[in-house]
């Protein structure tokens, strides 16, 4: 089929980062995709993601803040008028760089809150990075960004989203995501330690639901479900290479965040081609675009144009096969692998469980 | 509802830009973006802090001067209303 226009680049800058969250979105052996391009690399990308059409440009990692060159690309980006939103942990960051990036014209912050307490949130950065964030939070607010918090809900903190709803009413963020952790990578790694209740899930719900109704046209409030409470999965990144562009921190243009750890896709690199090619022709953008790939139960199935088969990288992580469809669909032939883990997380303690946190040392499958 | 001598403008977040591949106006905020209709666009571009809502509906009348007065009105309060709604628009005045 025919590539469709991509509104969105995600730019992962960089993989380094000083936090080592336990359910890091990175590759488990993202020490092994070094930095490769430099900034008049970034800025090509940036140009040519625009020529295909992409309009939103999210500069992300690891810590974007890392890279010393991030002032020129956001310029670069505002001269092609892209909206760019900057997603970081904010550390480290002091104002007057956040007001260097203002003026260059960066439009919106994220930042990552772990939890409303500074014991939790350190617990799962692994630092104590607690207080910067809501230093940054209160700077960005001040220097007149519109901000956004982004917390990741999980068994350890979702009994206290009413808590992360006030600090983020407190810090006058003007978009709240409560995006529960998917359980891929780091944290399919540690789902065990993280899966949470179903009990637990439906209470942050109703919570997160009375809070949107009430901060409307205020706060915008986000709550995502984990996919293995789901009934049918969500179309992941809008459907493979539909609307997302992501180029990793070594030039792999890719569909989503770990597209390129599944086995036996070749996705080839922006120093190699442009941005234009690799989106309509790599054969790993291919790979899973349309329906042609997918198999039953979604080739017959009225939700194959709503979910797209759901997540590629979830049906590898648990089946070992990237074409099998979701197995956080209930009509999928391997849900049971989601409902033990549901059952899992329902029998085990609320004790606390080891983590394992985000590290340089490879981890082989 | 929106008052008639309110003054609305884009939310801080929000940001109008020109599509060269639709030929349309897209309204960009995080994470999303809305596909603008010509009339929608044209209410937007008008909301700049400074005109208020009564000021909108009598630029837009000179423009599109073929829509009775009242539909018109009708039509722009419930478009503002609705991407206040979603924090699109700050209204002050």
């Amino acid at each position: 089929m025919s590539a469709p226009r991509p509104y969105t680049l995600v730019a992962e800058l960089t993989y380094a980062c000083q936090l080592r969250c336990v359910y890091c979105s990175n590759p488990l052996a993202f020490a092994r995709h070094k930095d490769a391009l430099d900034a008049a690399g970034w800025r090509r990308v940036l140009r040519e993601a625009e020529e295909l059409g992409v309009v939103q440009v999210n500069f992300t990692g690891g810590e974007p803040l890392l890279r010393p060159d991030l002032e020129s690309l956001v310029a670069e980006a505002r001269r092609l008028d892209l909206y760019s939103n900057l997603i970081t942990s904010g550390v480290p960051l002091t104002r007057d760089r956040l007001l260097r990036l203002r003026r260059l014209g960066l439009d919106n912050v994220q930042v990552s809150i772990q939890d409303a307490r500074p014991d939790g949130c350190d617990r799962i950065a692994g630092e104590e990075v607690f207080e910067q964030k809501l230093r940054v939070a209160r700077w960005a607010k001040e220097l007149g960004f519109p901000l956004t918090l982004n917390t990741v809900l999980h068994r350890g903190n979702l009994d206290r989203v009413g808590e992360v709803i006030a600090l983020a009413e407190e810090l006058h963020a003007d978009r709240l995501e409560l995006a529960n952790a998917q359980y891929l990578g780091w944290a399919f790694l540690n789902q065990p330690a993280l899966l949470p209740t179903a009990a637990q899930l439906e209470r942050a719900r109703s919570i997160a639901a009375a809070a949107r109704s009430r901060l409307e046209g205020r706060m915008e409030v986000v709550f995502v479900v984990p996919d293995y409470y789901v009934e049918f999965p969500p179309a992941c990144m809008d459907g493979w290479g539909r609307r997302f562009v992501v180029v990793s921190p070594d030039g792999l243009l890719l569909p989503c965040l770990l597209a390129h750890t599944l086995p036996g896709l070749e996705f080839g690199n922006v120093r190699d081609s442009s941005v234009g090619e690799l989106w309509a022709s790599s054969p790993g953008m291919s790979a899973f675009r349309g329906e042609e790939w997918m198999p039953e139960p979604c080739r017959s199935c009225e939700r194959r144009a709503v979910d797209f088969g759901g997540c590629r990288c979830q049906a590898f992580h648990l089946t070992g096969d990237a074409a099998a469809t979701d197995p956080a669909c209930s009509l999928s032939r391997d849900h049971a692998l989601v409902e033990a883990a549901r059952t899992g997380a329902s029998r085990r303690s609320s004790e606390l469980v080891d983590f394992t946190y985000r590290t340089s040392a490879v981890h082989a499958r | 509802m929106i008052a008639p001598e309110a003054r609305p403008a884009l939310a801080a977040k929000a940001r109008l830009r020109f599509d060269q591949t639709s030929g349309g106006y897209l309204l960009l905020y995080p994470e999303r973006g809305l596909a603008l209709n010509p009339t929608a666009a044209s209410i937007l571009k008008l909301c700049d802090g400074e005109r208020t809502v009564d000021g909108i509906v009598e630029q837009l009348q000179r423009e599109y001067g073929e829509r009775p007065a009242p539909q018109l009105r009708q039509d722009v309060v419930d478009f503002l209303d609705e991407m206040a709604r979603r924090g699109l628009l700050q209204v002050s005045g």
